[in-house]
């Protein structure tokens, strides 16, 4: 099972700030191992991000992303209270969604 | 063990014990030498014994850096080192200055997972500039740049370049720098090739 | 109107992506501008600290119920009373009573999963670092969460039981042990202000100011590495740098090292988990 995420949501002014750290290998495809075999491409293809459940974010991501990487984004019409929900799918299908209100 | 023996033990561990706030330096060296026997073990090609100091690791630690060593300890080692100096049968110093930049850029070698088959670098790109090209250099120890244009290629600058890199602490007591050939890093061509680096015109360090 | 200022508005204004770029691009650039371009590359990598995902996992470690007892680590002491981690990291290492021992923060935590959670010696001791990819260590977790629960704080080591003044001396003298194949000691890099290995600047550790910003910024998240390092892996890594054989883990030597460069960086504020390339 993927590790959780760490996010963070701050009202300031009349925008939402979120910043969010995933853990993920993020891998290239590009790279080999130390026998020479190449190292299968393992990386978040999808990015999802919805206030109290619509769409506030919808991005698509290739090897070129860090492992762990870091996103951060703004938008406008949140408040305190809202849920912020960040969802990321892997190029193996694999899924993790995680949830913090704004404060 | 003896009961004698044990006594022995007891009455040092006591001695020990009681001079815990001041102990010598010389008491110091010895339970730290013990302590780190007890916190390391081998692995691979290093084994315990890398622990154990030879005349010269053992003055140079108790100096702490080479600028607090005295004039006459550093005379005595200097003069001791030189003697062990072992130059090659051939009679020539100066080997492949290509070979020379590939030993000086590669730090492999010696650590516990390193493979002891393979030839180890002396990474002297890590302490010294060395070339114009090469800007990922380091600065403990002096710029070589231009080194053989310099000083000439005498019989008696080679014989030198051979012998410093052979073992730095003959002319400089408790160098940063390894002893190469005296501790065995590189072979007697390697350091051939890394004077070659040093002396030869068409090398980038005179270029 | 409340609504469609609402609606209006739901789009998102910027998004900003970190990548880890490598710090290639240095030939042909000045020595200084790269030095430079180091710190900026640091400072940019400061927002979104991957470490926060190592602090996360191990508060959660610190406050469950593991081990043969069943207990949380929530009891352990970490010197300034049970269960208080505010701090704690910035006084360490230090004499325990009732090991009769002076410890560093893993070596505590080791003690603390023997003694309150029932775990083994060789159990809690059998997974120090992790590998950068599928081995995970729990105690890198842990470690990562209680230093961040120092952050701000000054660090305060003391040398005022006897076997803390061993301790120091022992590490001083270790710091100075030149030893293997090369002669190197932790003072042929660190022993001189100034200096640099290839582009890395090096700490001198036994001057105040260097002191304080190397061991105020370990534990740290290698980029290079995609990994969370504690202290005791720098010591780690050092040594097999140094062409010693292997350090062991929680070991007399390593904590007495720690104690004398923690002691070293008195004063300084303490600043990890941080972020290195």
């Amino acid at each position: 099972m993927a590790d959780p995420m760490k996010i963070r949501a701050t009202l300031q002014g009349d925008t939402v700030e979120v910043r969010v750290l995933m853990q993920h290998e993020m891998e290239t495809g590009q790279r080999k191992d130390a026998a020479g075999k190449t190292i299968p491409a393992w990386h978040i293809q999808q990015v999802t991000a919805t206030n109290n459940g619509k769409p506030v974010l919808s991005a698509q991501w290739g090897p070129a992303v860090s492992k762990n990487p870091f996103l951060s984004f703004k938008f406008k019409g949140g408040a305190k209270g809202d849920k912020v929900q960040i969802t990321w799918t892997d190029n193996k299908g694999e899924k993790r969604t995680d949830e913090v209100v704004v404060s | 063990m003896t009961r004698k023996t044990i006594l022995a033990v007891i009455a040092a561990m006591a001695l020990i014990a009681g001079c815990a706030t001041m102990m010598s330096d010389a008491e110091v060296s010895k339970k730290s030498l013990q302590v780190m026997k007890s916190s390391f073990k081998e692995r691979g090609q290093a084994k315990l014994d890398r622990l154990d100091q030879d005349e010269v690791q053992a003055a140079c630690s108790l100096y702490g850096t080479p600028d607090k060593v005295p004039k006459d300890v550093a005379q005595r080692l200097e003069q001791g080192q030189l003697k062990a100096v072992r130059y090659p049968a051939d009679g020539k110093f100066v080997g492949d200055w290509k070979a020379g930049e590939t030993i000086a850029q590669s730090g492999a070698g010696k650590q516990f997972n390193d493979d002891p088959t393979r030839p180890s670098g002396a990474n002297c790109y890590a302490c010294h500039q060395l070339s114009k090209q090469e800007l990922s250099f380091g600065t403990i120890g002096p710029t070589l740049l231009n080194y053989g244009k310099l000083r000439g290629s005498s019989e008696e600058t080679r014989k030198y370049t051979y012998a410093k890199v052979y073992n730095s602490n003959a002319f400089s007591a408790c160098s940063n720098m390894p002893r190469f050939g005296h501790n065995g890093i590189l072979t007697e061509q390697q350091i051939k090739d890394v004077v070659a680096l040093l002396l030869d015109p068409e090398s980038p360090v005179n270029k | 109107m409340e609504e469609s200022r609402k609606w209006a508005g739901w789009s998102a204004i910027t998004v900003a992506a970190v990548f880890a770029a490598s710090i290639a691009q240095m030939a042909g650039a000045q020595q200084r501008t790269a030095v430079e371009d180091i710190a900026r590359y640091r400072e940019l990598l400061q927002d979104g600290n991957p470490a926060e995902l190592w602090e996360l996992r191990g508060e959660t470690l610190w406050k469950t119920k593991r081990g043969p007892k069943g207990v949380s680590l929530e009891g352990c002491d970490l010197g300034l009373g049970s269960g208080m981690v505010k701090g704690a990291y910035a006084a360490m290492p230090r004499y325990f009573a009732d090991a009769d021992r002076v410890m560093d923060l893993e070596t505590r935590l080791v003690h603390c999963m023997v003694t309150l959670q029932g775990f083994s010696l060789a159990d809690a001791k059998k997974q120090p670092f992790g590998n950068g990819t599928d081995r995970k260590s729990d105690m890198e977790a842990l470690v990562a969460f209680i230093t961040a629960e120092s952050k701000g704080v000054p660090m305060n080591v003391g040398i005022t039981h006897p076997k803390e003044q061993e301790a120091f001396q022992i590490g001083r003298s270790m710091f100075f042990h030149r030893g293997g194949p090369h002669d190197f000691a932790c003072a042929t890099c660190h022993g001189e202000s100034n200096k640099r290995i290839r582009l890395q600047d090096l700490p001198n550790l036994l001057e105040p100011g260097d002191a304080q910003r190397a061991y105020t910024t370990w534990p740290a998240y290698r980029v290079s590495q995609g990994e969370l390092r504690t202290f005791q892996w720098r010591l780690y890594d050092c040594f097999r740098q140094q062409r010693f054989p292997e350090l062991e883990f929680t070991s007399d030597g390593s904590i007495a090292l720690t104690l004398f460069l923690a002691r070293n960086a008195n004063g300084g504020k303490f600043n990890a988990p941080a972020i290195k390339r």
